[in-house]
């Protein structure tokens, strides 16, 4: 038999690809169906949100972090928000902290429910994408029933929420929020006992809990490899600290564990969502201090005082001490961090974003080294990776 | 989250281990910040990493901050976490323009993305990094977007060229001048006379 030469081949993955989650370019060296190296190219979506920020006053900043993921968008304001805020040292009325826990936690519904969805659709499952996705529906009414949009919500501002939520929303959240296990075993049947998820899902992408750390993995990518930490539990933010809920911790740490975290962690917010909403009570949603947050509409047409204010507001904005503050948040994806440089201006000195998606994808390498170019694909939809908030 | 008096403490305890290195320990917002120079940063980084009172497993963060008029220039911050005592460190570190930081990939696997962006977005060089190209800006691009003196239209705006098929990089060309507001109050921030001033002063 003569002597072959096998020469290991370089595959071009993305950055069109319906499994690329986005814009992804992976250079993938393959030896056969294996791959042998994997090099992601990122940065196709790459904004300068940055260095936008740094051009904007503080309120006119907020609506950039509801691009940033946009999957579950508010999550990402209530980071920039408690930065700012810890920098005024201003506190929060009750109301406005309740509100921002209970979107906090029906965007980690959102979030988890697209995310499970398309993991089963990368791996070839259909039927779960559809039934998901009219749930995801309905949550982006409540946000556009709380804030006026559907995505680009704004809502969760420095010093509050933007507006208050009327009673009637609050109900039908209460409403739905019955319903949601129904759909949530719905997918569950589908999918946990399900052969052919398994069998792509099961002890691909198996990580330790030392390597997790190593690599800087946060929120559900973490738990599931048994490390128990959550930013809701260790630095209780808004109302968690009074809230009931368990931290979901997994094993093994693969694909199917970030799964299963990801599941029970929506059965915990729809615990979380009722508590809620048992705990809020009438008050005002905003501070009362007309240099940081605007005066109502009503007041503006009476008072002199307030339509300076408010004119004052929207055009120069409000001076934030200089420091420099680190303020994370327990996003869907993991920690999501705004590192926030002050100089006393009107306009961040430097706002730096630390994504969980930006440390998540770096390892897919490391993740995928020796397995099959179908399980990169499965680790990267187990990643929840969005490039709004990777390439930034 | 770790108490101010926590902090403190295992800022005392780092500065009694590496007295040479590290100076100045603070606590601001729930975290520990220290400093220290760029060829000190790996012995600092690895202490902070396997010492059981510290035991920093994860790094969060490598970013760069700019203070063009500063000597140096350039802070590289470091954002450290303890996922088994709840603490978090920050580290900054002053680097000059040209000036060589240590790569810290050898300690944790996570600077190696982190430091990349650090290198694209404000030229800070990491010395011994085994890939250090450039990662969210485009192919062949060239400044660095983060630093102040690099302005926010960018010097190169891309188009379609539909004779040569294909996407052309040209000059900027702004219809209108970019225009940046000060808004800071004039009886708080201005560095110029307002007109009439000037007479204030004669007498």
């Amino acid at each position: 038999m003569s002597e072959r030469h096998i020469r290991s081949m370089t595959v071009n993955f993305g950055p069109q690809h319906p499994a690329a989650h986005g814009v992804l370019r992976l250079v993938m060296e393959m030896d056969g169906e294996i791959v042998e190296r994997l090099d992601p190219h990122i940065g196709l979506l790459h904004r300068g949100t940055e260095k936008l920020i740094e051009y904007k006053t503080y309120l006119q900043a907020v609506p950039y972090f509801d691009r940033l993921d946009y999957v579950a968008p508010m999550n990402q304001e209530h980071a920039f928000a408690l930065a700012v805020e810890r920098l005024l040292g201003i506190e929060v009325p009750r109301r406005a902290l309740v509100i921002r826990a209970l979107y906090d936690e029906i965007g980690r519904i959102g979030n988890h429910i697209l995310n499970v969805t398309t993991m089963a659709l990368d791996v070839g499952a259909m039927t779960p994408f559809f039934y998901g996705f009219e749930e995801r529906e309905r949550i982006v009414e409540f946000y556009e029933r709380a804030s006026g949009a559907r995505f680009h919500a704004a809502y969760i501002r420095p010093g509050g929420v933007a507006l208050d939520v009327p009673q009637s929303l609050l109900d039908d959240i209460r409403a739905w929020n019955k319903k949601l296990p129904k759909v949530i075993d719905e997918i569950d049947g589908l999918l946990t006992e399900n052969r052919i998820f398994k069998q792509r899902t099961v002890d691909i992408g198996k990580t330790t809990p030392a390597e997790a750390l190593d690599w800087g993995f946060t929120g559900p990518m973490l738990r599931a490899c048994g490390v128990p930490w959550d930013i809701r539990r260790a630095e209780p933010y808004a109302i968690y600290n009074e809230l009931d809920f368990k931290v979901p911790v997994g094993t093994s740490g693969d694909c199917f564990e970030r799964y299963l975290i990801r599941m029970e962690e929506m059965r915990q917010s729809i615990r979380l969502i009722d508590q809620c909403l048992d705990r809020m009570e009438p008050g005002p949603v905003k501070v009362q201090n007309n240099k940081i947050t605007p005066p109502s509409r009503a007041e503006m047409k009476q008072s002199m005082e307030a339509l300076i204010h408010h004119f004052k507001l929207y055009t120069e904005g409000y001076h934030v001490p200089a420091g420099e503050v680190y303020a994370a948040v327990e996003a869907p994806k993991g920690e999501f961090g705004v590192y926030l440089v002050a100089d006393g201006t009107n306009k961040p000195y430097r706002c730096k974003i630390r994504a969980p998606g930006f440390a998540h994808l770096q390892s897919l390498d490391n993740m995928s080294r020796g397995y099959m170019l179908a399980d990169a694909v499965a680790n990267l939809a187990s990643m929840d990776i969005v490039f709004g908030e990777i390439d930034r | 989250m770790a108490d101010v008096q926590t902090l403190r403490e295992l800022g005392d305890r780092i500065v009694a281990a590496l007295p040479d290195q590290v100076e100045e320990p603070a606590v601001g917002h729930g975290a520990l910040i220290i400093s220290t120079r760029p060829d000190g940063i790996l012995r600092v980084l690895k202490y902070l990493r396997d010492d059981k009172e510290c035991a920093l497993e994860q790094l969060t963060d490598i970013c760069g901050v700019d203070h063009p008029g500063r000597e140096p220039r350039f802070d590289v911050v470091y954002h450290l976490l303890s996922v088994s005592r709840n603490q978090r460190v920050r580290v900054k570190v002053g680097v000059g323009e040209g000036d060589l930081v240590p790569s810290a990939t050898g300690l944790y696997s996570a600077a190696g993305w982190f430091e990349r962006e650090t290198w694209d977005l404000f030229g800070i060089y990491f010395s011994d990094h085994p890939d250090l190209r450039r990662i969210l800006t485009d192919y062949g691009f060239e400044g660095h977007p983060l630093r102040k003196d690099f302005p926010l239209t960018g010097f190169v705006e891309l188009r379609y060229d539909d004779e040569q098929k294909r996407v052309v990089y040209e000059p900027v060309k702004l219809v209108q001048e970019f225009r940046r507001f000060d808004f800071l109050s004039p009886w708080e921030g201005t560095q110029y006379v307002l007109p009439g001033d000037e007479k204030a002063t004669k007498s």
